[in-house]
């Protein structure tokens, strides 16, 4: 789960790292007063989960809270990779000296908590990995003892020289640590962590991204979720207890197991098609979990075909075809539908749908080309 | 031959009387797997379907069955817990069926089933197979057959498919593997590789990777290095858009790393023949048999 600079600040703050003030708008109105508060000049930040948010014009500095009402009105009417921006961030503005970077992953190689860090601070961390490798450096921490101080000096020392400086960043990291453990986070990081003219050392920016296992137990995490900030349809379906995910074709695609679905959505890429999607329903799926998926798929007007690809080992497929035809009583189709549908009760799963007027297919490569057939109108590639 | 489990298997299943233990437990039964013995905290003395004993912890259950294997079907915030418990108690191969474990209890776990010299597979993972011999975790008998083709992928359902693809084509199976969709997991596909390369009943070797990490291209740098066995590879999440989990919680790509088209590469420049379509994994098989 994504959560925004600002949730992700509080956290860093409750664990001690040293961060300027801010607040929260909604308004143009609650902007300007938040700058008359701070005084001087302030940054307006979109809070929105999507990256390259300061190239879509949704970071500015204001001068004065005149001008901090106008760039709020104008960064609050931005639309970021379709996510519409409907709250900004208001902090006063600090001197910089020098940008670095500190980050904290889960590292898949060493299956630890990682830490990385650059004295090239403030720009796209993926860019200095790839093209100046020497200015990284990573540490993978141990789980058992956690981020010791000598570790944190040590990647203190590869971002400055000052041992003041040295000493601050280090605690800094301890604090991050602390802070990436007890949220269950995947990422944490400060980009940029920067120095003032006078030598202070503060973390500028803060993104967190905490693991949706770990929801269920930290539920005043769970409760930062910010469904406004998140396309309405994936909302929709995480509730069902689906995993939905919006693309761009008119194949709307509804299968079980998330390894099957993405197949399914390369299947129909590979016959000419395009997936509108990809839906996963899960294991031991029952009907009503059926009756959502379908919500789902019909409620999005560029889907002109509705494919199913059913496996059945835990998910009886006697269940999707009862699914498929109480969501179709209720609302009937307006496009055509392919249902391919093969183990675990699939006589019974068979019967049900041709007693209510639907084919079943048991082969995946007939399913897919049949529905991008009739999602393109033509012949399958 | 087979690679983890066979007809020496002796499993224990840790959550057996949950809704989703208690099912498994009685097809793996059924499958003709020797289910030695059940876990449940509170319930020990108990007996499941009238003749599996039950036990309130692995230790205890060890001791009275001498069970080498366990599958885990408990709850995600137990999971952990159960895995470590049973490395302690000296079980060698570790299944962990369990979906939506935090990622941070598995740096914790990872280790310490490590130093105890157990193996773990998953989690999240549909367990594995050995055709005729030995079931553990979910994958379905019925699509299996014996033969001479190993499997392991870090899929479920799509391993499913491809599995039931080739036993449909007449091309049997040594062991299947599911390591899972995690992003950290116990068991991956080079040490699934690598015993499928010592075993001498398996004469070719199936890997089906999808986005997200580098496992694949480790694996396949490692076939390229260490393998004489012919290998057929399958990649899923061609259309997948960067940055969004794709339902696995391993299967994301981040920034340029983790797409199909690189693994997909990687598998090409160390003789792995790679697949188009699922089923196209049978001909490519039958072509190198």
């Amino acid at each position: 789960m994504n959560i925004h600079e600002y949730q992700a600040k509080e956290i860093f703050r409750s664990h001690g790292i040293p961060i300027p003030d801010g607040d929260i708008a909604t308004t143009p109105a609650e902007a300007e007063a938040l700058a008359k508060k701070y005084g001087g000049t302030v940054v307006v930040k979109a809070q929105v989960h999507a990256g390259g948010r300061g190239k879509a014009g949704g970071v500015k500095l204001a001068k004065n809270p005149k001008e901090a009402r106008e760039i709020a009105e104008k960064i609050l009417a931005l639309t970021i990779k379709d996510l519409p921006v409907q709250k900004v961030l208001v902090t006063p503005a600090a001197d910089i000296a020098t940008e670095a970077y500190v980050g904290v992953i889960i590292d898949r190689a060493s299956k630890r908590a990682t830490f990385m860090v650059s004295p090239a601070g403030g720009i796209d961390i993926e860019e200095v990995a790839a093209k100046t490798p020497e200015k990284l450096r990573k540490l993978a921490v141990d789980p058992r003892y956690g981020l010791q101080p000598y570790e944190a000096m040590e990647l203190g020392f590869f971002l400055y020289d000052d041992v003041k400086q040295v000493r601050a960043a280090a605690k800094i990291m301890q604090q991050l640590y602390a802070a990436f453990v007890a949220s269950g986070a995947s990422l944490a990081e400060i980009n940029p962590l920067v120095t003032t003219p006078d030598g202070t050392v503060l973390a500028l920016d803060a993104k967190m991204v905490v693991d949706d296992n770990e929801l269920d137990r930290k539920p005043d995490l769970a409760a930062m979720r910010d469904e406004s900030a998140e396309a309405p349809s994936e909302v929709e379906a995480r509730n069902a207890n689906l995993t939905f995910i919006k693309l761009e074709g008119n194949v709307g695609c509804i299968v079980n197991g998330a390894g099957l679905a993405m197949a399914t959505m390369d299947l129909v890429k590979y016959y000419g098609g395009e997936p509108a999607n990809f839906l996963d329903i899960g294991g031991s799926s029952n009907p009503e979990k059926v009756v959502a998926a379908l919500k789902i798929i019909t409620s999005d007007p560029s889907v002109k075909a509705i494919l199913f690809n059913i496996f059945g080992g835990i998910t009886r497929t006697d269940d999707v075809a009862n699914g498929i035809v109480t969501a179709t009583k209720k609302s009937p189709l307006k496009v055509p539908i392919v249902i391919r549908l093969t183990g675990t009760n699939e006589e019974i799963a068979v019967k049900i749908l041709e007693e209510n007027g639907f084919t079943a297919l048991t082969d995946m490569d007939d399913a897919v080309q049949r529905a991008v057939q009739l999602a393109t109108g033509k012949e399958a590639a | 031959m087979s690679i983890f489990v066979d007809s020496g298997t002796r499993l224990i299943v840790q959550g057996i009387t949950g809704r989703d233990g208690s099912f498994h437990a009685k097809q793996m039964m059924e499958y003709g797997t020797t289910v030695v013995g059940g876990v449940t905290p509170g319930k020990g003395g108990q007996k499941f379907e009238g003749t599996v004993p039950i036990f309130n912890t692995v230790a205890e259950a060890v001791k009275a069955t001498s069970a080498n294997t366990t599958v885990i079907y408990v709850p995600p915030p137990f999971a952990a817990d159960a895995m470590m418990e049973a490395a302690d108690a000296g079980i060698s191969l570790i299944v962990a069926i369990t979906e939506g474990v935090p990622v941070m209890d598995m740096t914790r776990v990872y280790p310490f089933v490590r130093e105890r010299g157990a193996r773990l597979l998953g989690p999240n993972c549909p367990g594995l197979i050995s055709p005729g011999k030995s079931k553990v975790g979910i994958i379905p008998g019925r699509i299996c057959t014996p033969g001479s083709i190993g499997l392991v992928s870090r899929s479920g359902t799509l391993t499913y498919e491809v599995v039931y693809q080739m036993t449909r084509a007449g091309l049997g199976q040594t062991t299947c593997v599911g390591i899972g969709g995690d992003p950290i997991n116990g068991t991956n596909f080079i040490d699934c590789l690598a015993a499928f390369q010592a075993d001498e009943d398996t004469t070719s070797v199936v890997i089906i990777g999808e986005i997200g990490g580098t496992d694949e291209q480790e694996a396949a740098r490692f076939v390229k290095e260490n393998m004489t066995k012919p290998v057929v590879g399958f990649i899923a999440g061609q259309t997948a858009p960067p940055g969004r989990r794709m339902g696995h919680a391993g299967a994301i790509i981040s920034g340029s790393a983790g797409t199909a088209a690189e693994k997909i590469q990687a598998f090409e420049d160390n003789g792995i023949a790679v697949a188009k379509r699922p089923i196209d994994v049978v001909g490519l098989l039958k072509a190198r048999t």
